[in-house]
């Protein structure tokens, strides 16, 4: 096995266990922590395949900003088993057990369909990660949706200064 | 391939790691004592003098007085999580000295050696991430305590630290634009030819160092443990080594973040008016690399004195103060900044 290879496996263990454990632990503190590895276990796979940029804002992002928030919330409501109600209602487990098991079979099936699988995975040497190519992608040939999406993010933070405003 | 293992790499690699790390927690350990000198002198006292000769061995009895104290770890708290906290905050603070370029090549048996852990194409964003994961030391460590004064005093800290992320961010962009790279050691390079970033990025410059300041929790944003108004902030409950390593990342935070100052604005390690390529031919790279790594030092030990000056000469802001700072003054004259040097850039094109 490769060095990349290792490292591969070594994070797909990682990301997986974490994100099982962001469902399976108890306390909802832990949860968020495990959310975190997982986001470190994608940006190292963004690494792998030369996603430099990707990889650092993914941390900056989401584990640097909106994981920071959601701990806040978490640890000034004090969450925990006790203040929740135990689920009793067991159709609603039936039916989420139901629910997310087609979702991953849809999944699997679009995975399956797609004609990615037959182009081989650029590891290492694709350069499209790369700050300088990607910015110049999205300034010329993305540049609509790139607009479009930084619109939509300033309606989101105006709507966020509107409604703490009505709360004063 | 691109990760195929060369030992010698490896080697060279970690023998640099060992050095950075060990060094800067040499020089951490001094600003401490530096610390109480500096404070000692501004406030026309002796200061710490009894261990060893001009007290110099005053940061080694400090350290051993915290090994031996008692450990108290409360009762209900997570006890892993509980030291996860002090340890992340030692980990985010010594991580980011991997993107500084501390001195130019040397020559050592046939292999030409960069003085950089790693001169990765984003360097810069790759400081602003650990700097984003800073905060989870002190969250952590403050919810673990158990304590509602440690929360409190945690997410004080937490929200001084996001806030003035975003200014020192938007500030760092003007600089992108004007550099146009993010790799440190580029831009290094680009200000040994040319002229310093700060000559180019004043109010840049000012806006980042009030933000490095509010980062670090240096008077006069030290509001995250302001000890006679909020009992110990977001360590209250931590005692031995373990509150050792909070405040020590501090010293360290301190340290690096001059480092970065100095390689962002003031040329890293380039001497002002000397012409390299006469002096490497004169002594030649290897003292040349040696020379330019105690002219780094010696900028970085400048900034870590202006923490420190300005710790004893300003007083400490009130919390209202520090976040009217941070969102209505800093960050509209950071976006300002932007866009004058966006307007400037594009009209000198």
């Amino acid at each position: 096995m490769s060095v990349t290879q290792i490292l591969f496996w070594l994070l797909s263990v990682l990301a997986v266990c974490s994100a099982v454990m962001v469902v399976a632990s108890k306390s909802p503190v832990h949860s968020i922590l495990f959310l975190i590895i997982t986001f470190f276990a994608i940006s190292g796979h963004y690494i792998l395949l030369n996603a430099q940029f990707l990889a650092i804002v993914n941390i900056i992002v989401y584990a640097g900003a909106i994981m920071v928030l959601f701990l806040f919330v978490v640890m000034l409501m004090n969450l925990n088993a006790d203040s929740e109600p135990p689920q009793k209602n067991k159709y609603i487990l039936f039916g989420g057990t139901i629910a997310g098991a087609s979702l991953l079979l849809v999944l699997v099936a679009a995975l399956k369909q797609t004609v990615t699988t037959v182009q081989m995975v650029e590891t290492n040497t694709g350069n499209v990660g790369l700050i300088e190519n990607l910015g110049k992608i999205l300034f010329t040939d993305y540049v609509f949706p790139f607009e479009i999406s930084s619109v939509l993010f300033l309606s989101a933070m105006i709507g966020a200064v509107v409604i703490s405003k009505k709360e004063a | 391939m691109l990760l195929s293992i060369d030992l010698f790499l490896v080697i060279e690699k970690l023998v640099l790691i060992i050095v950075v790390v060990m060094a800067s927690l040499v020089i951490a350990m001094y600003a401490t004592f530096a610390e109480r000198k500096v404070a000692a002198i501004m406030q026309d006292r002796i200061g710490p003098n009894r261990a060893g000769p001009f007290g110099i061995l005053q940061p080694l009895a400090d350290g051993l007085k915290l090994f031996f104290k008692e450990e108290i770890i409360p009762s209900f708290s997570s006890k892993f999580l509980f030291i996860l906290g002090p340890s992340l905050a030692m980990l985010t603070a010594m991580m980011t000295s991997a993107v500084i370029p501390w001195g130019d090549t040397v020559t050592l048996f046939g292999r030409e050696i960069h003085l950089q852990i790693a001169d990765i194409n984003i360097g810069i964003l790759y400081v602003f991430g650990v700097v984003s994961m800073g905060v989870y030391g002190i969250m952590i460590g403050s919810w673990a305590s158990n304590n509602k004064f440690s929360l409190m005093g945690g997410l004080r800290a937490a929200s001084q630290i996001i806030s003035y992320e975003l200014a020192m961010g938007i500030a760092l962009i003007a600089l992108l634009m004007v550099t146009g790279t993010l790799s440190l050691r580029t831009m290094v390079i680009d200000q040994t030819d040319g002229t310093w970033n700060f000559f180019k990025q004043p109010l840049g410059f000012l806006i980042f160092l009030i933000c490095v300041f509010a980062e670090c929790n240096r008077t006069p944003f030290d509001l995250a443990e302001a000890e006679n108004e909020l009992i110990g902030g977001y360590h209250t409950e931590y005692s031995s080594m373990k509150l050792g390593f909070y405040l020590f990342a501090e010293y360290i935070n301190m340290f690096i973040s001059s480092a970065v100052m100095v390689s962002l604005f003031f040329g890293g390690y380039d001497i002002p008016i000397l012409n390299d390529a006469h002096a490497v031919e004169k002594i030649g790279q290897n003292w040349m690399a040696v020379a330019h790594i105690f002219m780094f030092l010696g900028k970085a030990f400048f900034f870590v004195f202006l923490f420190m000056w300005v710790r004893w000469t300003i007083p400490r802001f009130r919390y209202d103060q520090l976040m009217n700072l941070g969102w209505k003054v800093l960050l509209p004259l950071a976006l300002i900044n932007m866009l004058i040097t966006g307007a400037v850039i594009l009209f000198l094109q």
